[in-house]
């Protein structure tokens, strides 16, 4: 096939991540100017950092308690998935379930059908059936939490499933053998093998837990609220105070930064349900 | 040696949260749709209407019109996507100094939330601070206004979905192309095939179930496409990018018409669900056809 000499390979592609950087890049340098320093003409260079926007942001106490719930939702719903879905896979892989296969598929419908159409459902359910007295599910992290579960689960039980069935099942088949029950199998045989993958689909359901907005705009008002929703606050209720918006948003989108460095080689195999693999 | 019992108790849990969170709300839109409910009317509580609902809602002109534009969103985003994702992995199938680098930049718009997205993109396009309408007033004369002209709102909000999402596409065609067996290209340029040849005889029909999976994929997340729209636009002007989810959201929630809500969205529902099988059957038909021949 065709040679490019690696000189243009190269030069075109420092032009895609410039247009790709961009956006991002320039929501930073908002991010770092006074209100005064942002009007008329584009400046795309940093002289001074005006730092006040992130102390303002950062000592917000209704930020600082949207930026904790959201910590722990995602860290919460994270964990919760992680070790449901690990259980519910090794299962799927290792046992003559009748109709297992059905059930697997299943699951990955219920990332498939458009969050809004549920939205109507979920927030009736969430504001009067799912009730105990006067505590309602509604507005409550943990309502959060479980809801998440229903795009995360299938996420996490489709990318595992490679990843179990690629242990031989002869390993564990030997352990139970020598007298070890399910629960030892799968802390001393399944978890240490599969350790990577696991780690790989936690981080992933964090982050998308993370940047979840539309069930916790509809399902949250005072007490939940999340650091997405806090976000959208910033153009639709305090108007336009672009600095600090930019500055919030550049917070929301830190820890996807983070932790691209970690996942960046299984993102493809995660958001597309694992069918594509690299 | 493997007990029936013990792999259902395993299973158990999260086919509890899933029919609670997922299948629960299902049934329950499955069944108000079919109610006349509006906690604002006079009797506030759910009544059977039979598919009075869906009766209004297949002449609702502004239901209808929100359809269409988001059908026209996923059809601009997902081409151009698809077109500029096939250049940009062909050019990742050379080896070149730095390609993990500028790989990991690549996959960068795919983490970002997408309430960020808009945000950033807010940001870039707001008049009187955003470096889009400057220049192109500056340099092209265009008068840029996103708040008021209904196509460059459209267009934008297409645009955005193609920054955020090629990096998918590329990376999944990339995975195709690289598992390709390399024998027909070889044969194909010993018959003296040229470049669009190989690429129309050859690669395409190789290529062809990867593309179909990226497509199938695509257009579920356009169709759904909410959060960075509300974001930029908030559905405007009028109602030029209120794609369906956004109608939804925006204006049937609020309106507390539960009982119509509902049909919307079951509509909503079954329509997403025939698209992506359409898809989803000429994917099959597509890998079951090598086998036929």
């Amino acid at each position: 096939m065709r040679k490019n000499s690696p000189a243009v390979s190269i030069l075109f592609w420092i032009l895609i991540s410039l247009v790709t950087l961009f956006p991002i890049y320039w929501m930073f340098v908002v991010s770092a100017k006074s209100r005064v320093e942002l009007f008329g003409k584009p400046n795309f260079i940093i002289r001074s950092f005006f730092s006040e926007n992130y102390i303002n942001t950062l000592t917000n106490p209704t930020f600082q308690k949207y930026m904790i719930n959201s910590l722990i939702v995602a860290t919460a719903n994270s964990l919760l998935v992680t070790v449901l879905a690990l259980l519910a896979t090794y299962s799927v892989s290792r046992y003559k379930l009748a109709g297992k296969e059905n059930i697997y598929f299943w699951t990955i419908t219920n990332r498939m059908a458009p969050p809004a159409v549920f939205l109507l459902p979920l927030f009736l359910l969430y504001t009067r059936t799912f009730s105990i007295g006067s505590w309602k599910l509604y507005d409550t992290r943990i309502g959060l939490i479980l809801l998440y579960c229903v795009f995360n689960l299938p996420f996490a039980i489709w990318t595992m499933r490679g990843i179990i069935d690629a242990i031989p099942k002869e390993l564990d088949e030997a352990a139970m053998v020598d007298g070890a029950n399910t629960w030892q199998v799968l802390t001393k045989i399944i978890i240490p093998v599969a350790k990577p993958g696991i780690a790989v689909t936690a981080i992933l359901t964090w982050v998308f837990a993370w940047n979840e907005y539309l069930f916790a705009a509809t399902l949250t008002s005072v007490h939940a609220r999340t650091i997405t929703t806090g976000l959208a606050e910033f153009v639709t209720v305090t108007g336009t105070n672009w600095g600090q918006m930019a500055a919030t948003a550049t917070l929301t989108l830190l820890p996807a930064f983070i932790f691209i460095g970690l996942a960046q080689r299984h993102i493809v195999a995660g958001l597309t349900f694992g069918a594509v693999k690299e | 040696m493997r007990s029936q019992a013990v792999g259902w108790l395993l299973l158990a849990p999260t086919l509890l949260v899933l029919a609670v969170f997922g299948l629960g709300p299902f049934i329950y839109v499955l069944i108000t749709g079919f109610t006349d409910w509006n906690a604002f009317a006079a009797d506030p509580t759910a009544r059977f209407a039979g598919v009075q609902n869906y009766r209004h809602l297949v002449f609702d002109a502004q239901f209808l019109y929100s359809l269409w534009l988001t059908l026209g969103f996923a059809f601009f985003a997902v081409a151009s996507e698809l077109i500029l994702g096939y250049f940009l992995a062909q050019l990742f199938m050379h080896d070149f100094p730095l390609k993990g680098f500028f790989r990991t930049i690549h996959t960068l718009p795919l983490m970002v939330a997408p309430i960020a997205v808009g945000a950033t993109w807010r940001l870039l396009t707001v008049p009187g601070l955003g470096p889009i309408p400057y220049y192109l007033d500056k340099w092209f004369g265009i008068d840029y206004r996103l708040g008021s002209f209904a196509d460059q709102a459209f267009y934008t909000t297409v645009l955005m979905d193609v920054w955020h999402w090629t990096p998918l596409v590329t990376l999944t065609l990339l995975a195709g192309l690289v598992s390709l067996p390399r024998e027909p290209f070889e044969q194909a340029q010993i018959d003296g095939a040229n470049r669009f040849q190989i690429f129309w005889h050859v690669t395409l029909p190789l290529l062809m179930p990867v593309i179909l999976a990226t497509v199938f994929i695509r257009v579920m997340d356009a169709l759904r496409t909410v959060d960075e729209v509300w974001m930029l636009t908030g559905g405007g002007p009028a109602a030029a990018t209120r794609y369906v989810g956004l109608y939804i959201w925006r204006v049937v929630f609020p309106k507390t018409d539960y009982g119509y809500g509902s049909a919307m969205s079951l509509l909503t529902l079954y329509l997403t669900i025939v698209m992506c099988w359409l898809l989803y059957a000429a994917l099959v038909s597509r890998r079951e056809k090598p086998k036929a021949e």
